[in-house]
């Protein structure tokens, strides 16, 4: 029983992921389309980021958006991204002691 | 194969090792506490493992190991995973008409690999696209972030609860410091590019409530591409 929902949610999983593959050798965008196409990372990366980071302590949501200026500002000033990532985790563990 | 391709192939790769890091940084501890939520919800080591290496999407594992804790029906399991994965869709398309210039079954071969992490990660790199042996860039990347996500998962339901509650809970800010770390210089390059962001967070942020965590990111990620088309400069081509 188990095995046949990992199967199944392996296949709604795999679908969406493998269209696009079969669609863009065939289809010539138009401009715009593309543009947009461009835009789909920042776009995605916002909507990933925000509001999730606020329920990284549940019942704290300043605590994400701490953990998030702090990032902001790590990235900002050029660090590497391990150093902005191990930054946000030691705001968060500091915040919650 | 001359020297020179190999010489090429093989910095592709250890390029692609590099970029793929933060992402497995991000997805141990979520794997590990993947891991332990999946065996206290009752599945077996072989069935834990067996999702991360088939169905390869956090979010989704996680919700599917609650919903059989609850023994919610398999339909409603696969059903709720196929909405809240959409949005990949939406990233897969955008990814694939960035890998225009890389053959189909590559193409087809690194979108079975597409997570939320390995699509940002891969949309910030735009100039492997147009390299030599630029695939094998991305399939690293994509091949360590895999990797990386059964191990952890493996590794969770071996060792149950290892990392202090504390530590996984600082650590699951990871992955959105990682996004944050990909944006920003994106955004200090062009500013213009956090209006397409911020379009997403508060479509996103006002949709969910009604619409689900699903629809939500995929509703955010299509409007606020829309803004981009506003936004972006044209000559914006590689």
């Amino acid at each position: 029983m188990i095995w046949m929902i990992i199967i199944g949610m392996a296949v709604v999983t795999l679908i969406p992921r493998i269209i696009p593959a079969f669609i863009v050798d065939f289809v010539d965008f138009p401009n715009w389309v593309n543009k947009w196409l461009e835009a789909i990372p920042y776009a995605a990366l916002g909507a990933l980021i925000f509001p999730g980071i606020i329920t990284v302590v549940p019942e704290q949501p300043l605590i994400g958006i701490v953990a998030g200026i702090v990032a902001i500002m790590c990235a900002w000033f050029r660090l590497h991204i391990m150093v902005v990532v191990l930054s946000a985790i030691a705001t968060v563990f500091v915040l919650t002691l | 194969m001359t020297q020179r391709d190999h010489q090429q192939k093989k910095m592709q790769i250890r390029d692609g090792f590099i970029a793929g890091s933060p992402i497995v940084m991000g997805y141990l501890p979520i794997a590990l506490a993947y891991g332990v939520l999946a065996q206290q919800s009752g599945m077996s080591l072989m069935e834990l493992t067996g999702m991360s290496l088939l169905v390869f999407a956090g979010a989704a594992q996680f919700m599917g190991a609650n919903m059989i804790a609850f023994s919610a029906s398999a339909i409603e399991i696969i059903v709720a995973t196929f909405v809240l994965n959409f949005r990949h869709f939406v990233m897969s398309l955008s990814f694939v008409n960035q890998l225009k210039r890389i053959a189909l079954p590559w193409k087809f071969s690194l979108t079975l690999g597409l997570t939320d992490e390995t699509f940002s990660v891969s949309s910030i790199y735009r100039k492997q696209a147009n390299q030599a042996y630029g695939q094998y860039f991305y399939g690293t990347l994509i091949l360590v972030a895999y990797l990386s996500w059964v191990f952890g998962s493996l590794l969770g339901g071996l060792l149950g609860d290892v990392i202090p509650p504390q530590l996984s809970q600082s650590m699951g800010v990871a992955l959105y410091a990682m996004f944050i770390g990909l944006l920003i210089p994106s955004v200090k390059k062009q500013h213009k590019i956090i209006l397409i962001s911020v379009t997403a967070m508060i479509v996103n942020y006002l949709l969910q409530p009604m619409i689900g965590e699903g629809w939500g990111i995929v509703a955010g990620t299509l409007v606020g591409g829309v803004a981009g088309i506003f936004v972006l400069d044209e000559e914006e081509n590689t």
